[in-house]
């Protein structure tokens, strides 16, 4: 990912800077320029809207043979979380192990490394979660 | 009103390695080793946390502490000795994941382990200046590091990682500067060449004419312009490179263990450098009552210490310290690691390609 | 108007052997299959009207975009400027390109048009290909944040197990029942049968999902000749029909869709396929479908319709899917054990299918078959495809 692609969306992978349509109050994240459901009523009515980061895992795995990036990673835990504002959300679980995550467990946002371009290019950084102790 | 802390946030990684296994490896009696510098553990920081993680981590948890909109924020800094882009600033990224951005100043400071406290004084220096000057009304210095010592060295035991954030302004104050000073010399006991992974150290030269030296003429100037001593105080923290010279610098100084116990963390959690007497000063404040005095002195080598007086207000008692966990209980929660897996978290395996 | 202008047949098939073709090139392996589709037809290469070309990916794998142009210069087609489309939808792009074929065809546009499918994936190493296995799903909102193909058929199968009771077993039971198929398929990447405990026992991918749990990394390409029926009857008396298609697209992010238990993707390629064809799941005799990973054939099997939504696991189970099952799925051996060369791995499908029509699935074919169908997923479900076909 090249240092542009990732600094557009920064706000987004920092912040969880999502959508919230004014018209029907639906929250997106990642943000959307139109709603799903208002379609065409819903243009120019997208506002900005910056979710909490708590959420409940739906469904998680134990990554074991991930990207090569990751490696010094494995295992680790990969989750498909419901937020709270309603949209769901694709995230690893840190500092735990695969045992104390279960579907159901109540998570929240951590500021983690995501990657970087190699030992000399930029780092990543953005959203992680963690379970609540 | 006096200038003074705001709200503050502090954060500890979860990962911890014991002296006894850092000792197993270099054929030495970690378990001495650990009661000798006094401590128990050290925290160790995930694959995926650094300098710029843990800081953003402290600074949500100030924030989360205070209702400070984080865009009248107008100075950030992070003072640090592990900032991970050698050329690229830490506070920037601070800056933008606490929506503090973009109106506002922010840089990255090093001056060994008071690189933090240095951001302390800048932060007070901005808000106190005429506003119609400088028209800056709340200010963050953080003090954070994922310290590194070199495999088999002694620092090994001690060096962990952590960070805390101090948000300053003039209104809703926990927490008073009454006074701040500094003592500093050239005096080279510790030091890092670029692009050198791990620093150096003058070995026993840290001791006295280092750590001990400055830390008492910078604490005895405050005190004395200050007209107090040292039972005039309900708390005090150094700097802890160890558990044990923060001890001997207390007794030295005259301070009792119970006035110093509250801001007392390296034995749990190691040296967290830049966040180490920064972590001791929130250790008191998630405990102070109103109108408590705190004597709080910090230490960088190279060299110098900057001491600080400061005093509780009646605000501690509406401050919302729940929000956000305090140091005792997140220094409590450990994940213990092996040397093996500390190697691997911390860089230290020559990977394919490199 | 859910119908096709006129009808389209297959006439050829074609199919270079799955797996790790080492000494063969991209160009070689497409012009093989190629060949033998035309061969297969009878067709002269003078009648042919249109190339399509599926492509997941040559540009990440070989650093080579514009295949279609390659593939039309080897097959010797050039000096008549044939015009050549590569057609991208991931791994179903196979499947993408047989439509754009067929639509060709009946829109009265084409008459004779080459559909193939090609993909060489072991010319770059296995950590390299698995980052660009991942260009399939979303890099920038799941990728970058530590999401693999694998993992992210992890998460379904976890929900799929929470949510209806499939077992480990049952998901295994896929790999089992798809390599012992593969076993009777003398094209098939994998000849050999394994049992539950081998899959179960398996180094783990991504939890629950272990390495045979998993499509192989596969070279290879496949072809097929496609017709109009006027013209398919001057050339054999026994063409294939298509009579349905179906395409429905979902996002390409796991996190954008409210339940990840169904792929709605193919559950609407599969209504629209149905529709076309005038007739219902209880129709079909024998079907491909896209069994990436275990999980991914137990979510095909019920949102076709086949099985009732969390009945796929114990259908497994029970052997409804094996040969001599009720409604026998991936006798091929399927992507598990035929092999996945992503864009070659829809237009496989439909070959297999054509030999079960035709009663040439020797060692592994099932009695009587008169109606069959396709589906071919692209990464985890952005694309879906469901073709129906039946002997003329």
């Amino acid at each position: 990912m090249s240092v542009a692609r990732f600094w557009r969306k920064q706000d987004q992978r920092y912040n969880l800077m999502g959508t919230e349509c004014q018209v029907c109050g639906r929250k997106f994240f990642p943000n959307k320029s139109m709603c799903p459901v208002c379609h065409r009523k819903s243009i120019g009515k997208m506002n900005k809207y910056q979710f909490s980061g708590n959420g409940i895992v739906e469904s998680y795995t134990v990554v074991h043979a991930g990207m090569p990036q990751y490696r010094s990673q494995v295992p680790y835990i990969l989750a498909y979380i419901l937020l709270e504002e309603g949209d769901h959300i694709l995230g690893q679980i840190v500092d735990c192990d695969p045992e104390d995550v279960d579907i159901g467990k109540k998570v929240e946002m951590v500021f983690r490394k995501l990657g970087q371009e190699g030992r000399s290019g930029t780092i990543y950084y953005g959203y992680k979660f963690r379970t609540i102790l | 009103m006096r200038s003074g802390i705001v709200s503050y946030g502090t954060y500890i990684p979860r990962y911890r390695i014991t002296p006894k296994d850092i000792g197993r490896v270099w054929g030495q009696d970690g378990v001495m080793m650990g009661k000798s510098l006094n401590i128990r553990a050290k925290s160790v920081p995930a694959p995926d946390e650094d300098t710029i993680t843990i800081s953003v981590m402290a600074a949500r948890r100030a924030m989360k502490r205070s209702n400070v909109e984080p865009s009248s924020i107008g100075a950030i800094f992070v003072g640090s000795e592990s900032h991970p882009y050698a050329v690229k600033p830490t506070a920037t990224i601070v800056s933008e994941a606490i929506g503090a951005a973009p109106d506002l100043t922010a840089a990255d400071l090093e001056f060994a382990c008071k690189a933090g406290t240095a951001g302390m004084q800048a932060a007070l220096g901005l808000i106190e200046a005429p506003n119609e000057q400088i028209p800056i009304d709340y200010a963050m210095s953080i003090g954070a590091d994922t310290s590194q010592g070199a495999p088999g060295n002694a620092l090994e035991y001690s060096a962990s990682a952590g960070g805390v954030a101090f948000l300053f302004g003039k209104k809703d104050v926990i927490a008073s500067v009454d006074l701040t000073m500094s003592y500093t010399t050239d005096t080279p006991d510790f030091w890092r060449r670029e692009g050198m992974k791990y620093p150096s150290h003058a070995e026993r030269f840290t001791g006295k004419p280092a750590y001990f030296r400055h830390v008492q003429k910078a604490a005895e100037k405050v005190m004395n312009r200050m007209g107090m001593e040292p039972k005039d105080y309900d708390h005090a923290t150094f700097h802890q490179p160890n558990g044990k010279f923060p001890l001997n610098i207390a007794r030295k100084l005259g301070f009792t263990k119970d006035q110093i116990s509250a801001g007392l963390w390296t034995p749990e959690i190691g040296n967290t450098y830049s966040g180490s007497m920064m972590i001791g000063l929130a250790g008191i404040l998630d405990i102070a009552r109103p109108g408590e005095k705190i004597l709080a002195v910090s230490y960088g080598s190279g060299a110098g210490s900057d001491a600080f007086n400061l005093t509780v207000t009646d605000n501690i008692l509406s401050f919302d310290l729940g929000r956000s966990i305090t140091v005792k209980e997140e220094a409590k929660i450990g994940r213990y690691i092996d040397y093996s897996v500390y190697l691997k978290f911390r860089e230290k395996i020559k990977m394919e390609g490199e | 108007m859910n119908k096709l202008s006129r009808e389209v047949a297959i006439i050829g098939i074609g199919q270079t052997k799955f797996g790790e073709n080492w000494d063969l090139s991209f160009r070689e392996l497409g012009i093989q299959a190629g060949i033998e589709a035309i061969k297969d037809s009878g067709i002269e290469s003078k009648v042919i009207d249109a190339l399509y070309v599926g492509n997941m990916s040559a540009g990440l794998f070989m650093d080579q975009e514009h295949v279609a142009s390659m593939v039309m210069e080897e097959v010797g087609l050039a000096d008549r400027q044939v015009p050549a489309t590569r057609v991208e939808a991931a791994d179903a792009s196979g499947a993408l390109a047989l439509r754009q074929g067929i639509l060709d065809i009946a829109s009265g546009h084409s008459n004779v048009v080459i559909v193939g499918g090609s993909e060489k994936v072991t010319d770059v190493t296995s950590d390299i290909a698995s980052e660009f296995i991942m260009a399939g799903a979303d890099r920038a909102w799941e990728g970058l944040f530590g999401a693999s193909l694998p993992s992210l058929f992890a998460l379904m199968a976890r929900k799929h197990m929470h949510d209806f009771g499939t077992t480990r077993e049952q998901l295994a039971q896929v790999a089992v029942k798809n390599h012992y198929n593969g076993a009777r398929n003398p094209i098939a990447q994998f000849q050999r049968e394994i049992d539950i405990d081998t899959v179960i026992n398996a180094n783990p991918i991504a939890d629950p999902l272990g390495v045979f749990d998993c499509f192989p990394v596969s070279d290879g390409a496949a072809a097929l000749v496609l017709c109009d029926m006027k013209t398919a009857l001057e050339y054999c008396n026994d063409p294939v029909k298509i009579i349905g298609t179906g395409q429905g697209s979902d996002t390409i992010s796991i996190s954008n869709r409210k339940d990840i238990t169904t792929i709605r993707s193919t559950v609407k390629a599969a209504e629209r396929a149905y529709e076309m064809a005038g007739i219902g799941p209880s129709d079909i005799d024998v079907a491909e479908v896209h069994d990436s990973y275990t999980i991914a054939e137990i979510l095909a099997i019920e949102d076709l319709g086949f099985f009732g939504k969390g009945e796929g696991g114990k259908a497994v189970e029970d052997g409804e899917t094996a040969l001599t099952g009720s409604i026998p799925i991936n006798t091929s051996g399927g992507l598990k054990a035929r092999g996945h060369p992503f864009g070659a791995t829809g237009i496989a499908q439909i070959n297999e299918l054509v030999l079960q029509l035709r009663s040439k699935a020797d060692g592994r074919q099932v009695n009587n078959v008169q109606k069959v169908l396709a589906q071919n997923l692209g990464g985890t479900g952005g694309t879906s495809l469901v073709h129906i076909l039946e002997v003329a």
